[in-house]
């Protein structure tokens, strides 16, 4: 058995933008985290009387869906990014660098 | 308005197309043709069994109630899915590689197999899940009993409505999830059926969607004005609850055994898990897309006081919209059976391997290979937990009376399996996790949800005492069921989950550090942890103690004749072996482990096959792999240090055979010399004494006589050093021809010491045994003579005792006839032996007559005869011995 070589330092261009649009899918959930943790900082109700007026319902329905159709959107382009860059000898789920 | 026995018939006809569905999706999938089944549109809509009828009557409830929130059991999945790479991935990896049946199966097969543990996680889930199960029953009759109006003589019995509604589901859920045992495969007829229940429910509550939009409010603008303006038009949130809400579902979403069915058991192919990231997202957020307008209409259109938690079925009949308010109960309908199929079906699982096949294994002390079919016992452990686990649904919902709003038991289930997630996730990210850390952690976990969500979840008074509500259990402040440690003001939801969660994650983390893994645990956390990197269970069976026809009579019992039959033919070709059954080899039972291990489950195989090997060993070498990176550089150093070793000892062996032909190098020089010695001495004599006669005027008679007979003498010493080196060449050529004849060994021995004795004049005294068997020789006698010879001369020359003395013995063995010679003189130096038998060796130059030939002779003439002749090595004398084979000696007559 021989010592595994080292990984090269540069990757030709394929590899490195499929890396990178793993690298954007393992971000997608935590930006979507940080979205919907967003309505944390809305003014409520029950902040009593001096707080800025609570936000209108509609305008909540909105924000929330609109980033779930971002999320969503950005998810199918990245699966299919992943896809039409998918390397026939290399496995999608095999490499984990 | 549409009698309840329409609807009754509407739903018996609905039911009957989900079975025929199911029944031709099995039928293809039998024959082969069940391709489009295993899309991953339908793997995404199979994972809309989250979606329960909670969620679809639950959610307006919900959002009546308390605005947006309802929205973060929905986002908490989405997260999950979205991030696939980070969890799921590897998680639906790991149940495919290991064939995890269940929650338990893979939490249990993690850590060591450990039984105890998939007992534990089994007990947790059913008691997580019943009240699950009841609430979709609740839900089903609940909706009926809309439809048949207000309570009176005629209305409905719902009690009796919910027992007829858990019958058909068990009856479906035998029928369609214990057709096939191996666990691992599709259950084609329920994933089916699944998938077309996900589209109604979907389509139901999209119709309903519309319908209030456009058909009630009159579109999306005046839609939002009628939000803003409703009783929840503001947004009014616990934040708290924001957060813990989100991650409670994400963490049910991961843990919940149903999902756990649909997602990674069901699972046909990894790509789908990559579609559904997106495609499941979407599906979520259609659900959830006109759950607020519902509510917002529901809370302005219908009186008040009326349940929240209907309003999708309310508002269209009360618009005078049966159709659609049917078709939105086949969606209520749809949500509730699937979520009951698939979670029974999963629990079912677990039961029957972790609980049923453990005790029945340990009844009968026999084990698996005797009497009893395994396979008919597993299924009908299945059935039979199925049949339970409804009737325990069925049952809780009879006692509980069915009062508490929805939504309130669904997170309080959720909770209840979330406690599986830091052992689920510590075991397949974290090496150091240990079985004791993971039995603590859901311990602590679910005792903590028991006290602090599950019990108060009946009211003050019902099971906890007021008193312990006020007071806490024995009076201890600090134990309040709802302000532990004496924190108060917590949402009570948020104050179970954060509490439970934290300390089973806790105890789970400081168990782990403190407690030793077993070597079979840190095996199997190296494998679900670095899954990715070697896909492959490297676990040690003692092979040898298997034999293939116990493993195939239990292998039959458990997958059925034929599976195993196949199972066993494909191995066999693959070792290359003729016939039915294979070597019994390390690799293969790994491979039949798991192939059971797809039917009963990890712990159950795994101690099956441990009753017919005896116990697995875990050797060294797989030890040393679990260390990863430092087994690595171990491996390569004692692979460096083996190779030194060998190196070593080449060397050594290197140096040995230089010292050898040095030696010879030097045997043979100064043979060269001796020979010239040997050539010239006699060359000279004749020179000389030829010269003398030819030049020496007036010899004598008698000193011509004397001159010529020295001349002779000479010749005839050269003569015989030539033929001796004629002779050697010849036999180490192969060229001698053997001229084979049977005699007498005693007469070849008596003959030899007549013979070496006349021409010589030192005395050598030979003693011979009287009372030796008489040996029959069929072998070439004269060379024999020759051997023996040699040997009695060489005694005679070089025994340099006061009186010379030589005992010739002859021994028989079981193989061979040995002849001994053993005379008293000064034993040849250890250095020395190994060269006697060289040619050209010679032991001591003092006397100049021998070529150092006569034992390398003797040497090859024994070999050519089948035998051998070796120098013994002793304190005393020189002891030869000639071996002459068997075959050589016949037996005495």
């Amino acid at each position: 058995m021989t010592e595994p070589s080292p990984p090269p330092v540069f990757l030709e261009r394929r590899s490195y933008r499929r890396r990178r649009i793993m690298d954007a899918l393992r971000l997608l959930p935590v930006a979507g985290v940080l979205l919907w943790l967003l309505p944390l900082f809305w003014p409520t109700a029950a902040d009593g009387p001096d707080a800025p007026a609570p936000l209108a319902m509609s305008d909540a329905v909105v924000y929330v869906f609109f980033v779930w159709v971002v999320l969503i959107l950005a998810g199918a382009a990245l699966w299919w990014a992943l896809r039409a860059s998918a390397d026939p000898t290399e496995g999608i789920v095999r490499d984990d660098r | 308005m549409a009698s309840v026995n329409q609807l009754i018939a509407v739903s018996l006809g609905y039911v009957a197309f989900l079975f025929a569905i199911a029944f031709f999706a099995e039928r293809a999938a039998a024959r082969g043709r069940g391709g489009w089944l295993r899309s991953p549109l339908v793997y995404t809509l199979s994972l809309s069994i989250y979606c329960t009828a909670w969620t679809f009557y639950g959610a307006v409830g919900y959002a009546a109630r308390s605005g947006m929130e309802f929205v973060t059991i929905y986002l908490g999945p989405s997260l999950v899915m979205i991030g696939w790479w980070w969890a799921l991935r590897k998680l639906v990896r790991i149940g495919r590689v290991h064939r995890a049946t269940s929650v338990a199966d893979l939490i249990s097969a993690r850590y060591g197999k450990s039984n105890l543990l998939a007992i534990v996680v089994t007990v947790m889930a059913v008691i997580g899940v019943t009240p699950y199960i009841a609430l979709q029953l609740q839900s089903v009759t609940l909706s009926l009993s809309i439809f048949s109006g207000p309570e009176g003589a005629g209305s409905l019995n719902q009690f009796r409505a919910a027992f007829w509604v858990a019958f058909g589901l068990a009856i479906f859920t035998v029928l369609f999830g214990t057709r096939n045992l191996n666990a691992n495969e599709r259950h084609d007829g329920v994933v089916i059926a699944i998938a077309v229940e996900a589209v109604v429910k979907l389509v139901a509550l999209l119709a309903v969607g519309v319908f209030v939009v456009w058909g009630i409010a009159g579109g999306l603008g005046p839609m939002m004005d009628r939000i803003d303006t409703s009783p929840i038009g503001q947004w009014n949130m616990d934040r708290s609850r924001w957060v813990a809400l989100t991650a409670l579902s994400a963490a049910a979403f991961l843990a919940l055994p149903r999902m756990f069915q649909v997602m990674v058991v069901e699972n046909e192919d990894e790509r789908h898990l990559q579609i559904a990231s997106w495609a499941f997202p979407l599906y979520l957020m259609l659900m959830s897309l006109f759950v607020v307008p519902i509510a917002v209409i529901g809370l302005d259109l219908m009186p008040a006081g009326s349940n929240p938690d209907l309003f999708v079925l309310t508002v269209p009949l009360s618009e005078g919209r049966v159709g659609l308010a049917t078709l939105s109960f086949l969606g209520g309908f749809s949500s509730a059976t699937s979520m009951v199929i698939v979670a029974t079906l999963a629990l079912s699982t677990m039961m029957s391997n972790h609980v049923v096949m453990p005790v029945w294994l340990s009844a009968r002390a026999e084990g698996a290979q005797v009497s009893g079919d395994v396979r008919d016992v597993v299924i009908l452990a299945r059935r039979a937990s199925i049949l339970m686990i409804i009737g325990l649904g069925y049952l809780y919902y009879r006692f509980s009376g069915g009062g508490a709003a929805l939504a309130a038991i669904g997170l309080i289930s959720f909770a209840g399996v979330a406690q599986f997630l830091p052992a689920m996730l510590g075991g397949i990210f974290w090496r150091g996790a240990t079985r004791w850390g993971a039995l603590a952690g859901l311990v602590v976990g679910f005792t903590v949800w028991v006290y602090c969500s599950l019990l108060p979840s009946f009211g003050p008074g019902a099971v906890l005492s007021v008193a312990t509500f006020d007071n806490g259990l024995w009076g201890i402040g600090w134990l309040r069921p709802l302000a532990l440690f004496g924190i108060e003001g917590i949402d009570p939801t948020v104050h179970a989950v954060a509490w439970s969660l934290t300390l089973n994650t806790a105890v789970f983390l400081i168990v782990s550090l403190v407690t030793f893994p077993e070597p079979l645990e840190r095996l199997q956390g190296a494998q679900f942890v670095n899954v990715f990197d070697h896909s492959t269970q490297a676990r040690g069976w003692d092979a040898a103690l298997a034999t293939s026809e116990d493993l195939m009579i239990m292998t039959q019992r458990i997958l059925g004749a034929e599976e195993a039959q196949i199972l066993f033919r494909a191995e066999a070709r693959r070792q290359g072996v003729h016939g039915q059954l294979p070597e019994p080899t390390q690799a293969f039972l790994q491979h039949l482990e798991r192939e059971l291990a797809a039917s009963v489950g990890a712990a159950t195989a795994h101690a099956m096959i441990s009753q017919l090997v005896g116990g697995a060993s875990v050797s060294v070498q797989e030890l040393m792999a679990v260390a990863d990176e430092s087994a690595q550089i171990l491996e390569y150093s004692n692979r460096l240090e083996a190779k030194s070793d060998e190196l070593t000892r080449t060397a050594r062996q290197l140096r040995e055979a230089n010292q050898k032909l040095t030696a010879l190098s030097v045997q043979k020089d100064a043979f060269l010399s001796q020979i010239s010695h040997e050539l010239r001495t006699p060359m000279t004599s004749i020179r000389s004494f030829s010269e003398i006669l030819r030049d020496t005027e007036g010899l004598g008679e008698v000193e011509q006589t004397k001159y010529a007979s020295i001349i002779h003498g000479e010749a005839i010493r050269l003569t015989r050093l030539l033929d001796d080196l004629l002779d050697l060449s010849v036999l180490e050529n192969g060229q001698v021809s053997l001229n084979l004849d049977t005699g007498q060994l005693g007469d070849v021995l008596a003959q030899s010491i007549l013979t070496a004795q006349a021409g010589s004049a030192r005395h050598l005294e030979v003693v011979r045994h009287p009372g030796e068997d008489p040996v029959r020789l069929m072998t070439d006698l004269d060379r024999l003579n020759q051997v023996f010879i040699n040997l009695i001369t060489n005694a005679q020359k070089y025994c340099d005792a006061a009186e010379p003395r030589l005992e010739i013995d002859v021994r028989r063995t079981d193989t061979a006839v040995e002849v001994v010679f053993r005379d008293n003189g000064t034993p040849i130096a250890p250095e020395a032996r190994a060269l006697i038998f060289e040619k050209f060796a010679r032991i001591n130059d003092q006397d100049g007559s021998g070529a150092g030939l006569g034992l390398a002779i003797c040497r090859e003439i024994m070999t050519r005869l089948g035998g051998d002749i070796t120098l013994d090595p002793t304190l005393k004398g020189n002891v030869f011995v000639v071996r002459l084979p068997q075959l050589a000696a016949l037996a005495a007559q």
